[in-house]
């Protein structure tokens, strides 16, 4: 056999391979994609909250996207509170201006980053949040100070559409 | 190679014809040109359009459609209203949620994730007003009758007064393609029923077409997705098998000449 | 089986000697097979494939569906609208298994007309009865989940035969459906069986295939060869190219049915929720159920009907010892093969009229058609063995005398073809 017929046997060869490899990763990708979020889990991304009955330094919990949100109406006192905190004592540096756009109200995902417990509400040495799993303790701002949580409660997407109604995502 | 071809052509042929005629009615069905039949059938994105229109100012009444929700009239390969034209079309219902804090249940405007509203509370409702019968949730009809949408086309335009010695009790009206000919829904459609929004004039003939349309894509609304997908894997599988063949041919020669 | 394979490597050798893959993986490469196999062979490749596909797409199904009376179909739906790539994977599942039906009869059907169940592969042809068995049972169960209308009345019925049964028929009925009449118990535990039915499948597939690599492949001539030798090539490449190749064209029709025309094979009435109160206007089975629904219903007894059904199945397990003949490929038996492609037709008409309402002539023909069907098997095959004047039989797949053409059997059909 020339060495030429042998060039192209081999090119046979790996174009079938190469081919053939397509589509298994073509057929592959189905199987792994059925398995994300389906068209109508997404589409109720977004829930719309009437937060007109919650009274100062109240807190309510909703479900959004199956997991707990706090909505917390803040007191003149806790907002003081919240704003004196120097940055250099937080072990994860975050302006409550940042977290809270509107000082009064405080809306933020229940879920400790930690391991994913729901936080204890005015419990623990701060006067925010105490994670009962692991003992993690968070501020009026939902900012870890103390235990082995690694960050600070996160903020979800969210904004006011009217003075009485919040939608979150 | 082509005689292999031949032959796969052949078993699909033979295979789908004798299913067409174990499903053949006696009835001929009124024809007309679907866009979305074929390799490459699309649906006609005003037609959709149309026959939601349909749809809502005539079938919603007693029909409901309760695997869709509006999102799907904004999604790829169906109608494709843009987001505010279906955020307008879901705000426009009232649905019934809850319960509130109260434990009670309200009244709210539609949103893209609920469901289409359905016209009865339940079957039993449907049928109470229906005079017993209870008219099918269309979602999937298209796919739920033998003829499927020439069925559907047909029908709509089949009402015709009953041939003589056929007698028929209080609401039941004579209808050419039912099967028994005998049906509880009134003929619906009259031309200019419905004045579309683009301008088409809607005699029933038109109607018909267009609402059909519309089931079909509720019945199969990834059919768009499914024939891109089929053309391709289709051509990528005739590919692949002619360099398999050949690779066939290669290794074989080692031994044979012929395969 | 080479026994003497030793690994190159030395871990190889060390993992082999504890737990002999390589050992089973060098067998499986080398295993010599007949060169002369024709295409018909390689619908056990295709077999295998189809179980593994039903399988990996049954699971991912099996994440989305709902086995409740009342949720089922609106799982279905889901599964259709919703799940990413859902419909795909239901279409591929659905006519997944009229496309494993179509290959295993055309496996089935090779093998009667090659004698590939004759001596010494009975077990292997018996094994194959039992996953055929099992497969219409996990068909069966399977068209019962979408909770349709011909899911629910065909359940209804089909349960129902063992209500033929005397004296404890009923209460074998109220078992099977665990209430009065089918409803959410009895659809628990269809998806509970139709889960576990593959794995069962899987499990004989390996038996049947254990069982094949004792004697080795029958071929078309039909003839017993010598192992490795002039007449065998080595399972992999030649066979696997091959049998990929087949498998390639087998998957253009599938995906023709998939992409094209998916629900042609199932039946509409299947898109109209369960309904206990409304029977549909004509209730039919599967397509490959139907040449059995035939004989079922051309037996006027309700007892003998489902006597006469099974029997039509059990009676091909009795088949190597019914068919007397020595020879084993119908290529050298002419009046075999004559008898072979009536049966064929016969089958063929079995499946027509099973489509047919029961009734005026449909049901005559149904009624000769059964009959001719157990006359083959009882009555025929029995005594062509002894009566039937057969072709020379070549020594070996390459023998000279016979043109030397390893592809004997296309030379010999060619041959035939261009005597008439």
């Amino acid at each position: 056999m020339s060495e030429k017929k042998t060039n192209r046997r081999d090119f046979l060869f790996t174009a079938t391979y190469a081919m053939g490899a397509v589509g298994v990763g073509a057929t592959v990708w189905p199987m792994i994609d059925q398995m994300n979020p389906d068209a109508s889990v997404k589409a109720l991304a977004s829930t719309e909250v009437d937060i007109s009955s919650v009274n100062p330094g109240k807190t309510i919990t909703v479900l959004w996207r199956g997991k707990p949100v706090f909505i917390r109406r803040r007191t003149e006192d806790e907002i003081t509170e919240a704003r004196s905190v120097k940055l250099d004592d937080l072990k994860h540096p975050e302006k409550d201006e940042d977290r809270a756009k509107n000082p009064e109200w405080l809306v933020m995902l229940g879920v400790c980053t930690h391991l994913g417990c729901v936080p204890l509400d005015q419990k623990g040495d701060y006067n925010g949040w105490f994670c009962p799993c692991h003992g993690s303790h968070y501020d009026i701002s939902g900012r870890i100070r103390k235990g082995p949580a690694p960050t600070n409660m996160e903020i979800p997407k969210y904004e006011f559409v009217n003075s009485n109604t919040i939608k979150i995502g | 190679m082509n005689k292999f071809l031949k032959i796969n052509l052949f078993i699909y042929f033979i295979l789908t014809a004798t299913c067409n005629a174990l499903a053949a009615e006696k009835v001929e069905y009124l024809k007309t040109d679907w866009s979305f039949k074929g390799l490459f059938g699309k649906f006609d994105r005003g037609s959709l359009q149309r026959g939601y229109q349909v749809y809502t100012e005539v079938c919603s009444s007693c029909h409901s459609m309760k695997y869709l929700s509006y999102r799907n009239l904004t999604e790829k390969g169906g109608p494709e209203f843009t987001e505010d034209q279906a955020k307008a079309i879901a705000a426009s219902f009232e649905v019934t949620d809850g319960p509130n804090a109260d434990g009670e249940m309200f009244k709210r405007p539609g949103k893209l994730s609920d469901k289409f509203v359905m016209p009865y509370e339940n079957v039993k409702a449907a049928q109470a007003a229906n005079g017993g019968a209870y008219p099918p949730d269309m979602s999937v009809l298209a796919k739920a009758r033998g003829g499927g949408v020439d069925y559907i086309y047909s029908l709509l335009q089949g009402y015709e007064d009953p041939p003589m010695g056929i007698t028929l009790d209080e609401g039941v009206y004579y209808n050419k393609f039912m099967y028994g000919n005998k049906i509880k829904m009134s003929n619906q459609l009259s031309d200019g029923l419905v004045e579309y929004a683009d301008g088409t004039v809607s005699t029933v003939e038109q109607m018909s077409k267009d609402v059909t349309t519309f089931l079909m894509w509720a019945a199969e609304p990834h059919l768009e997705a499914r024939h891109r997908m089929g053309f391709k894997a289709i051509v990528y599988l005739i590919i692949l098998t002619t360099l398999v063949y050949f690779s066939m041919k290669r290794i074989w020669s080692r031994i044979e000449t012929e395969v | 089986m080479s026994e003497e394979y030793t690994p190159k490597s030395k871990f190889g050798k060390w993992f082999n000697d504890r737990l002999p893959l390589l050992s089973l993986a060098n067998h499986l490469t080398d295993y010599p097979t007949p060169k002369n196999l024709n295409y018909w062979w390689t619908f056990g490749g295709i077999l295998t494939f189809c179980l593994i596909t039903q399988i990996v797409t049954g699971l991912v199904l099996a994440m989305h569906y709902i086995a409740h009376a009342d949720m089922a179909f609106d799982s279905v739906e889901h599964i259709m609208r919703d799940v990413n790539y859902g419909w795909l994977i239901r279409y591929i599942h659905a006519n997944g298994a009229s496309m494993f039906f179509l290959a295993v009869y055309i496996h089935i059907f090779r093998s009667l007309f090659y004698g590939s169940y004759k001596a010494p592969r009975e077990i292997i042809w018996i094994i194959g009865i039992i996953i055929y068995l099992l497969m219409m049972a996990a068909a069966f169960m399977g068209y019962v989940l979408p909770w349709g209308q011909m899911s629910f009345w065909g359940a209804t019925v089909i349960t129902n035969l063992f209500s033929a049964i005397p004296l404890v028929g009923e209460g074998i009925v109220t078992w099977l459906w665990g209430g009065y009449s089918v409803d959410n118990p009895t659809l628990t535990r269809f998806f509970t069986l139709h889960y576990l039915i593959p794995f069962l499948i899987l499990g004989l597939v390996v038996l049947h295939i254990w069982a094949l690599h004792v004697p080795g492949n029958n071929n078309p001539v039909g003839i017993d060869i010598k192992k490795p030798s002039k007449d065998t090539v080595p399972f992999h490449p030649y066979i696997v190219i091959k049998d990929g190749f087949a498998l390639l064209m087998f998957m253009i029709v599938f995906a023709f049915f998939v992409f094209y025309t998916p629900n042609i094979l199932g039946h509409a009435d299947n898109y109209i929720e369960a309904n206990p109160l409304v029977t549909p206007a004509h209730i039919v089975p599967e397509w490959y159920l139907l040449p059995f629904y035939a004989i079922l219903r051309s037996v006027p007894d309700k007892l003998l009907g489902v006597v006469a059904m099974l029997s039509a199945i059990f009676i091909l397990a009795a088949l190597p010892w019914l068919d007397t003949s020595k020879i084993r490929s119908a290529v050298f038996r002419p009046l075999y093969r004559q008898f072979y492609w009536i049966l064929v037709a016969d089958v063929l008409i079995l499946g027509y009229v099973g489509a047919m309402p029961a009734e005026g002539l449909y049901l005559l023909i149904a009624r000769i058609a059964t009959a001719y069907y157990f006359l083959h098997f009882l009555v025929i095959l029995p005594i062509l063995g002894y009566k039937e004047k057969t072709l020379p039989v070549p020594l070996s797949i390459t023998d000279p005398i016979l043109g030397g053409s390893p592809n004997l059997a296309t030379a010999r059909n060619k041959e035939s073809l261009s005597n008439k």
